[in-house]
């Protein structure tokens, strides 16, 4: 019993390390520009398609960092084009944008990629358990984990030391003061939509290493990196991180207890933190009502 | 809805008349009777819907949840309870409507984008339930088995079952209920209250309005709505599914309701019709219906943010 | 709507001068028109593959009729809409095709709740309607009804057709890894009822929801219960995932996987190391000395990319197929002839492709078709797409139970 409460403990801090990554992309779009990115889902599946359409080319290294590159550059297209006009309005109405392009984005790649699943190769030596006593942890997933860990790190650093990160984090708080202190509110954006695509790119290829390409695989893991933010608090990262570990965590443990009700735990877990501490449990209070 | 909130009389004679002759003109431009009642349903979901939206100025995301609950309570009463039309219909309302103003109670403090993401994670929470909980709501297959039944009045047997016409005018009747009971409240002192909240929260509060109360009674009212719409849903197609609840309805119903005209009480159901009759038209030519409907989502936000009537009447809200 | 009504009010319509302008509906006139075939299958979401594969095989059927005539000497329409995986869009649909299209037959869907939702719509209008795609026991169970019958197999036809083989391949212990929903009961319950017979124990069973992407907790303890196979139920996109992590976890080198239903769509979909266990194909496109088969191959492939048919192909034009066989039976194509003529109907070698007796049971309107149970292998030897090595092919009437056992009574209109 423990032994199988350890293995499903350090499962679900995988699978929540999978979710962080998507969840944080979501996240820092959401703080600095109040977007609540719908099609996050839809950039998530084209980062994986254009893995596959890689690496045949690049092979799979290659792909893992041109791919998400390629992801982000089309949002920033997107952003220039569309999301940029929105900023400020009623979220109302990036809403609505974004729902319509995870439309365009699921229609998009079956459009080209065809309806039919695609399967993503991935190095053989990665594509194999650690050990026979711990199967379930391949060196693709601790690769992965590895991969969320310096996504992560790097980030953190960036926000804490680059100047442009300085200034988003400030941004995040206080956006009209950043403003006039002369920092080109805009550029600043950008820059942080591209970053939170380049995540999503970057969950995409590593999902598709590991389950199926599929045109609607976006939405089904959209929900989960919803949950781990409104978990973490509205408004921050570290929660964000917390909330997703977490939320992957709780499905391990109850995965050993109620298997039925694994992936069911998440919203529970959601429901318990707002009643208890609305703003989540990392968030600010007052910076999103 | 001008800043009067009232639609001038012969404007409201000319919708009421096209809606009453809508099975005899519908075949006539290649529609079919199924469809104007579709549009209906769907159209009093996005009105009810508006109610919170454009008249409170609260954005949920969320609101198929109630929708499908008040489709499945409808079905559920049908197929458990008794075999009666009425009481699905009530049944359904009150499900919905109930457990809305529950979660409502919750979550009132919240507005903006925070409410709108705790709209959506809720309603998805609703949506895992009907689509989990296989032995009552069937699950994935969805809830099926049961049939909307005749109506006794008096003497009379009108045969919704088997008359898609009979039904049309049933579901046209109900809507005629609802829609005049939205109107009523909507003119009387508490809309009043509601549009002060909408144009300057902060001012209401200074007046000693009781906000949240009143955005909770909103809140209420409009899930109480869009779960008899959802009930009706439920008899059209005598099945509820999953889908019914789902966050990508609840998409779909704000933008019928912002494509008409979020701040006209009649939007919502232009939208509506304009949606499902282009999405129904659309999806017959190409398989890459998505794309256009995910373009119009596009165009609406960023050249018709007003809705259709919004432009056609210039500045009337505010 | 009845004619006269129809017509007074286009006068009157055109006398309060509200023309079609704005309509971008075509009507069509009526008289010596082509018989119209009505399809709706999700051609968007989760089945869009093998629904997209069902329209192509159906469209096949439609152009091979009309280089013949067509059916009763009209040509043949294939007007094909999109259920969008939704019970509602489905129904709505059906509605469309009926009441606006005049379609003399329905097909669909590949969901089986859209399939007996429309079921419902059909038999209020008295249609003929054949199930392509959708598995679910009921529809030729417990709510048969007169107007529809079904192509592919029931969950039970599926477990009758592998278990005995599984079952001495591998041994008596078994672990299920089910999809949570009608589908993934039945089938399971049905192979428990087998396996039962045969002696076997049942080590338990992990019910997974559908669009599970993970299922790594699931295969945890599907492990560690050390059954002598495991048996996947789960179909579609599940199965490639779930096939995917049992390979890239290793467990397939303790433990053998196997199940019942395969597809080729799902083979495909998976990296060479993933496709393996044991399973059945409700048809196949490679099998040796069946008359009028190489013809079919080739003609899906002119249109399919240079692809090979799959199962779903196959549906999509036996659906068709037998609407002009029973048409050409009844003379007719009056819904009630035509359920009557396919009654006990057998279909004949250039449209069933297989070996074996092929034929509507008249009892409950199922179609008996051949199982081909057999191997999924990495690599086809001859052509890439030969992912599966057929060991028998079982005749679909020695697997399908009893009519008395499925809770079938059709009710025919006076």
């Amino acid at each position: 019993m423990t032994e199988l409460l350890l293995f499903n403990v350090t499962n679900g801090l995988i699978i929540g390390a999978f979710y962080v990554l998507m969840a944080l992309g979501l996240s820092l779009i959401l703080n600095l520009s109040g977007v609540i990115n719908f099609a996050h889902g839809g950039f998530l599946a084209l980062g994986g398609y254009l893995a596959y359409t890689l690496t045949p080319h690049v092979g799979f290294w290659g792909a893992l960092l041109l791919s998400p590159l390629l992801t982000a550059a089309l949002g920033l297209v997107l952003e220039r084009l569309l999301i940029r006009r929105l900023y400020g309005r009623d979220p109302l109405y990036s809403l609505l944008l974004t729902f319509g392009l995870a439309f365009i984005f699921e229609d998009g790649t079956r459009f080209v990629w065809g309806a039919q699943g695609l399967p993503v190769s991935v190095p053989a030596f990665l594509n194999q358990p650690v050990s026979n006593e711990l199967f379930f942890i391949t060196y693709y997933r601790l690769f992965m984990v590895a991969v969320v860990a310096v996504a992560v790190a790097a980030l953190f650093l960036f926000l804490r030391y680059s100047r442009v990160g300085i200034r988003i984090r400030a941004g995040t708080l206080d956006l009209e003061t950043v403003s006039t202190l002369g920092v080109n509110v805009g550029r600043l954006r950008a820059i942080n939509f591209g970053a939170g695509i380049f995540l999503a790119g970057l969950s995409g290829v590593l999902a598709g290493g590991q389950l199926g390409l599929d045109p609607t695989m976006g939405s089904g893991l959209l929900m989960p990196s919803f949950i781990a933010i409104i978990v973490g608090g509205v408004g921050s990262l570290p929660g964000t991180l917390v909330g997703g570990l977490l939320i992957g965590v709780a499905a391990g443990v109850t995965a050993v207890f109620v298997p039925s009700a694994s992936d069911a735990v998440m919203y529970v877990l959601m429901a318990v933190v707002l009643l208890a501490r609305p703003r989540g449990l990392m968030g600010e209070e007052g910076l999103m009502t | 809805m001008s800043a009067g909130g009232r639609t001038r009389l012969p404007v409201l004679l000319a919708i009421w008349a096209a809606l009453l002759a809508a099975p005899f003109w519908l075949p006539l431009i290649g529609g079919y009777t199924a469809l104007g009642t579709r549009v209906l349903v769907l159209g009093l979901a996005a009105m009810s819907l508006n109610f919170l939206l454009g008249f409170t100025g609260v954005l949920s995301f969320g609101h198929a949840a109630w929708f499908g609950l008040g489709a499945y309570g409808a079905g559920l009463s049908l197929k458990f309870l008794a075999a009666s039309t009425p009481l699905a219909l009530l049944f359904g309302t009150l499900l919905g409507g109930v457990l809305g103003a529950a979660l409502g109670a919750l979550i009132v403090h919240r507005r903006g984008i925070y409410f709108a993401m705790v709209t959506i994670a809720f309603g998805q929470v609703f949506y895992y339930i009907a689509y989990r909980w296989n032995s009552l709501t069937g699950g994935d297959d969805g809830l099926r088995g049961f049939a909307r039944q005749p109506i006794a009045l008096g003497p009379w047997h009108i045969d919704i079952l088997n008359s898609g016409l009979a039904f049309y005018y049933f579901v046209l009747f109900c809507f005629a209920l609802a829609v005049g009971a939205m109107a009523l409240l909507l003119r009387s002192p508490f809309g009043g209250t509601l549009l002060a909240i909408r144009e300057n929260e902060r001012r209401a509060r200074f007046l000693g309005i009781p906000v949240e109360l009143h955005v909770w009674i909103a809140f209420a009212l409009s899930c109480l709505f869009i779960s008899f719409a959802g009930g009706l849903y439920a008899l059209l197609n005598n099945f509820a599914d999953p889908n019914n609840l789902h966050y990508s309805l609840s998409g779909d119903l704000v933008i019928m309701a912002v494509m008409g005209g979020m701040r006209n009480f009649w939007g919502p159901l232009l939208g509506a019709a304009v949606f499902v009759v282009l999405q129904d038209y659309v999806s017959s030519l190409t398989t890459n219906w998505m794309s256009f409907i995910g373009l119009l989502f596009v165009l609406v936000v960023l050249f018709f943010p007003r809705g259709l009537l919004g432009v056609a009447r210039g500045k009337s809200a505010a | 709507m009845n004619g006269i009504g129809r017509r007074t009010l286009l006068q009157a319509t055109a006398a309060a001068g509200l023309v079609r302008l704005t309509s971008p509906f075509i009507i069509s006139a009526r008289g010596d028109s082509p018989v119209r075939i009505g399809m709706v299958d999700p051609l968007t979401g989760a089945y869009a593959a093998p629904a997209r594969n069902e329209v192509m095989g159906a469209q096949l059927a439609v152009a091979r009729l009309n280089a013949k005539g067509g059916v009763l000497g009209r040509q043949v329409e294939l007007l094909v809409e999109d259920s969008a995986n939704d019970v509602g869009t489905g129904v709505q649909k059906a509605r469309k095709l009926i009441e606006r299209d005049n379609v003399s037959f329905m097909i669909g869907d590949v969901n089986s709740a859209i399939a007996q939702a429309i079921a419902q719509v059909t038999n209020e209008k008295g249609l003929l309607q054949i199930v392509s795609g959708g598995h679910t026991d009921p529809i030729t169970g417990t709510d048969c009804k007169w107007n529809v019958y079904r192509v592919c197999n029931t969950t039970r036809m599926e477990a009758n057709s592998v278990c005995d083989v599984l079952f001495k391949k591998y041994g008596p212990k078994w672990h299920f890894i089910t999809p949570d929903y009608a589908f993934g009961h039945t089938l399971q319950s049905a192979i428990e009822a087998n396996l039962k017979t045969l002696g076997g124990t049942v080590t338990g069973a992990e019910l997974t929801p559908l669009g599970t992407s993970d299922f790594s907790a699931y295969l945890i303890k599907a492990r560690s219960a050390n059954p002598n196979v495991i048996i996947l139920l789960v179909q579609g996109q599940d199965m490639v995932n779930c096939l995917k992590q049992i390979v890239q976890f290793g467990i397939n080198k303790q433990i053998p996987v196997a199940g019942t239903q395969q597809e080729l769509e799902s083979l495909e979909a998976l990296p060479p190391e993933a496709r393996i266990g044991n399973w059945m194909f409700e048809w196949y496109w490679n099998q040796p000395d069946v008359p009028h088969l190489a013809e079919f191959v080739a003609d899906i492939r002119k249109v399919n990319g240079g692809k090979v048919p799959t199962a779903r192909h196959w549906f999509g034009f036996t659906s068709v197929m037998s609407f002009a066989l029973a048409a050409a039976q009844a003379n007719s194509i009056d819904s009630l002839k035509l359920a009557h003529a396919l009654s006990d109907l057998e279909l004949p070698p250039e449209v069933k492709l297989q070996p074996n007796k092929v034929f509507y049971r008249g009892g409950d309107h199922q179609l008996m078709l051949s199982a081909f149970v057999g191997e999924a292998r990495a690599h086809g030897p001859q052509d890439p797409e030969d992912l599966f090595k057929v060991d028998r092919v079982v005749a679909g009437s020695d697997i399908a139970p009893p009519v008395a056992d499925t809770g079938c009574t059709l009710h025919w209109p006076a």
